[in-house]
């Protein structure tokens, strides 16, 4: 049985850590906030690219459409983008993506593929590595930034598609959670590289059949136009990895937070309880002593 | 009479406006864009968007950069990757 003062110490150590979940929690929910309303503000732009590339797509095929769109022709190297976060304190978010990624990769080396990793935060390195230690090719360091924005998107898309123009891979798939709700983020993958059209052309509202004057001829917009998309999936994967993690952060911070007041109770029962009980032993000592007089 | 116009960066929808005229710094060439405009695309320059709220007033100028411009029979959008305003 633990002294007293050892569970004195205990209960005060375990109040401190609640302070610092819920403190943490806050500070989440607060956040989650902020990112949610960024996601919502980056929607109008994607949905409207999404529907001038659908309708673009379907319209340039064959062997003048860009590279971007065409690929390489192969299917032997694929890069795995995958987009953690930077710190943890967000339950099981980062485990969930890097397990999500994992499938894929085992699946593509079963199939008889090469796997390459892209790393982007700073949490997903460390587990990946030590499966895949020789295929993580390049990372992305997102821990200095504070405030996420377009420029971080434009500066991995410019080099995954450097990487793309260079033939370093066939195939880029990008592994990212997407926000469901505080309780639910879903790790996703999705095809980065080459544009999957025919795909964003399904997704995308179908556009009027007003004949549409190009200037210049389609292709040319659509060269211009796919780096630009690339540019925004990633901008959108980054803006669902914040909210992301702010969601996962509240939820495992408001477990926490639970947990912590329940061990309380149950070291303040058990502190009493010492308490009285050696208030009771004190007692029959006094009163054995009264009675030998 | 006037054209809807809107302005769209990744970030959020800068602007949803109801103006006379827009001047689009077209890759092939200036451009104005007034009501009933047909069906149009094109990329754009860097350079200045000019927006005249009515005839003849004096225009507003936004500095966009990386930019495309779509008229559809609701308006005009144009999808700036910045805007300097």
């Amino acid at each position: 049985m633990a002294s007293l003062k050892e569970l004195k110490n205990r209960i005060k150590s375990v109040k401190s850590t609640q302070k610092i979940t819920k403190a943490k929690q806050m500070v989440a929910a607060a956040k989650l906030r902020r990112a949610q309303a960024a996601a919502e503000a980056a929607r109008p732009y994607s949905q409207r690219l999404a529907k001038v590339m659908g309708s673009l797509a379907g319209k340039v095929a064959g062997d003048s459409a860009p590279l971007l769109l065409r690929g390489t022709g192969k299917d032997e190297r694929h890069l795995l983008v995958v987009v953690n976060t930077d710190k943890g304190l967000c339950g099981g978010l980062n485990a969930n993506i890097v397990k999500a990624a994992k499938v894929k990769a085992r699946e593509l080396i079963a199939a008889g593929r090469q796997v390459d990793f892209y790393l982007v935060g700073r949490k997903g390195r460390a587990p990946i590595k030590r499966d895949y230690a020789r295929q993580v090719k390049q990372e992305y360091d997102t821990s200095a930034v504070r405030q996420l924005g377009f420029t971080e998107a434009e500066a991995i898309a410019g080099e995954l598609v450097a990487m793309f123009a260079a033939g370093k891979f066939d195939i880029a798939h990008l592994v990212y959670p997407v926000f469901k709700s505080a309780l639910a983020q879903d790790p996703t993958v999705v095809q980065l590289l080459p544009v999957p059209a025919r795909q964003v052309a399904a997704d995308a509202v179908p556009a009027s059949d007003a004949v549409v004057e190009y200037e210049p001829d389609e292709e040319t917009i659509l060269g211009e136009l796919l780096p630009r998309y690339v540019r925004t999936r990633l901008f959108t994967a980054l803006l669902e990895r914040e909210a992301s993690e702010q969601g996962a952060s509240m939820t495992a911070m408001d477990n926490a937070t639970r947990n912590a007041g329940d061990l309380i109770n149950k070291l303040t029962i058990q502190y009493n309880r010492s308490r009285q009980a050696a208030i009771t032993t004190e007692l029959i000592e006094i009163i054995a002593g009264a009675e030998a007089l | 009479m006037s054209l809807h116009f809107e302005l769209v960066t990744p970030e959020k929808l800068v602007r949803s406006d109801e103006v006379y005229m827009v001047v689009v710094p077209g890759s092939e060439g200036e451009e104005g864009v007034l009501e009933g405009h047909a069906p149009y695309m094109t990329t754009m320059k860097d350079g200045m968007l000019k927006v005249y709220k009515t005839e003849g007033a004096q225009p507003e100028e936004i500095a966009v950069r990386g930019g495309f411009a779509e008229v559809a029979p609701g308006g005009l959008t144009v999808l700036a990757e910045h805007v300097d305003s």
